[in-house]
């Protein structure tokens, strides 16, 4: 698998494993095709299909994986990206290849299919999992931390009064979760308004169909190698390093094309 | 400024706890039977010194401040206090259950540990699973294939009078999957439990773990639920 890295802070291009199908993933999107141009299977010389598939891939994070040293190790970025995120991905694709009826929907979609409600089928966890750790890696950067700016920072200050008290409570969060799972930053349609949230195992925010703008792994895997238990520390380290305030802004101006958030800007003709 | 430094914080909660009658039994750390380094090469001595000085040491702590918050919440009637303690002392409360248990479960080779049944549940295993092996097999694949954070059991369903296999979610004790279950053994796979020595490979921990069961104990609890008559 070839190492290469993105320099800059926005999600990287990257090819996607196709194996025998011109399926490229473009911005992270998939690309689907409609049922009826649907790509042939190859046949092989028995004349039966091919059952070799691929549907997803394995992410590159944004960086190199010892560019988060001294904050994450490269040992956890080793096992964590090359060991849990790319088990996710695997396992995910030996699902798909069972079920034709989850093909073709793009990752959003099949993540909230599988999640059914809250009666996740199989195939969810590692759905979600691929999806969340897609997102986690590029909610961090080399030399992160420090504060948002901005309309970012502004919108932060308007729904927690001020970005200490955003801190803390984010940080709380993280620490009176119980067991697995992940903290989010999201920003919730309808309401207009920033919040946090506490999910547990692969659950993640877009099943309510809310907009994260960051997260942040509470798994144990995440942090024990660094931290072992201490669950402080590495939280800390989080936010005063790794965040990146970049990415979430990027990620709150897109939303912005879906949620109004402020007054609407009329030109003056 | 003699009287000011006799009241320490000590005696002023000792006083205190004697106006309001409060009898806090708080909950401690149990001893472990062997030494941290004695599970190697199976469990290593770093996770085991962690596992208990820290986990299970942090889950005693909160469980007897809950205990306490709790308490004072009785006292003052205070329902909604009360609702919202609830989750933290299932969680603290059944993280020292969980691992009181874990600890016995465990022995050194030199003590037992990895010897296979003997005895009534020994028989109890081979009649319902086939074998030891079949079991093991089992508890693995479930254990395996648990996500997030528990636990894999093999339990006594004391009312239908036979084995389970049961897994549980964080800290949820096996009484939670039903009252008339019994732990007879416990794998922790919260992956604190694995990681520094097994990293993402937790079949490997599964299969590992089996050398230091100490079978002895899981007989003792069985032989007290169904004593040879």
């Amino acid at each position: 698998m070839s190492w290469a890295c993105c320099s800059n802070i926005c999600p990287s291009t990257s090819n996607f494993l196709a194996i025998g199908y011109d399926l490229k993933r473009f911005n992270g999107n998939k690309v689907s095709f409609p049922q009826a141009q649907r790509p042939k299977r190859r046949l092989s010389k028995s004349g039966r299909e091919t059952d070799i598939c691929a549907y997803y891939g394995l992410k590159t994070p944004p960086y190199e994986l010892d560019a988060l040293e001294p904050y994450m190790s490269q040992k956890t970025l080793e096992k964590h990206w090359g060991g849990h995120h790319h088990n996710y991905v695997e396992g995910l694709n030996k699902q798909l290849e069972r079920n034709d009826v989850l093909y073709g929907l793009t990752m959003e979609e099949l993540i909230k299919v599988t999640y059914n409600n809250g009666n996740p089928l199989p195939e969810f966890n590692n759905a979600a999992q691929v999806w969340n750790h897609d997102f986690f890696w590029e909610s961090m950067q080399p030399g992160g931390g420090h504060q948002p700016v901005l309309g970012l920072l502004k919108q932060i200050e308007k729904d927690f009064g001020s970005f200490t008290n955003f801190r803390e409570k984010f940080i709380e969060a993280a620490l009176t979760l119980f067991g697995s799972g992940w903290v989010w930053l999201v920003l919730i349609k309808d309401e207009k308004r920033l919040a946090i949230r506490k999910t547990s195992n692969a659950i993640n925010p877009i099943v309510w169909d809310e907009i994260p703008l960051m997260s942040l792994d509470m798994w144990e895997h995440s942090y024990y190698l660094d931290y072992r238990n201490d669950k402080s520390k590495y939280v800390n380290v989080f936010m005063n390093h790794l965040v990146s305030w970049d990415v979430a802004m990027v990620r709150i101006v897109r939303a912005q094309a879906f949620v109004n958030l402020g007054e609407p800007n009329i030109p003056v003709a | 400024m003699a009287f000011r430094t006799l009241v320490t914080k000590t005696s002023l909660r000792s006083s205190f706890e004697q106006i309001r009658g409060i009898q806090t039994t708080p909950f401690t750390l149990p001893d472990l039977a062997y030494d941290y380094g004695a599970l190697e090469p199976a469990i290593s001595g770093e996770i085991m010194k962690l596992h208990h000085q820290k986990h299970h040491q942090t889950y005693v702590t909160n469980y007897n401040k809950a205990l306490e918050q709790l308490d004072a919440a009785v006292s003052r009637s205070d329902s909604t206090s009360i609702a919202k303690l609830h989750a933290a002392l299932k969680f603290n409360g059944g993280g020292h259950i969980n691992h009181s248990i874990f600890w016995k479960n465990l022995a050194p080779v030199a003590e037992g540990g990895g010897e296979p049944p003997k005895g009534s549940i020994g028989d109890a295993i081979d009649t319902q699973f086939g074998s030891v092996e079949a079991l093991v097999q089992k508890m693995n694949a479930e254990g395996a294939a648990l996500q997030g954070s528990g636990w894999v059991w093999l339990g006594l369903d004391k009312e239908l009078k036979r084995l389970v296999v049961e897994t549980t979610a964080n800290q949820d004790p096996l009484v939670s999957g039903g009252s008339n279950l019994v732990p007879l053994l416990g794998i922790d796979v919260w992956e604190h439990a694995y990681y520094l020595q097994y990293k993402n490979v937790r079949p490997d921990y599964l299969k590992n773990i089996w050398k230091v069961i100490n079978w002895k104990f899981a007989s003792e609890v069985y032989e007290k639920e169904f004593p040879k008559t």
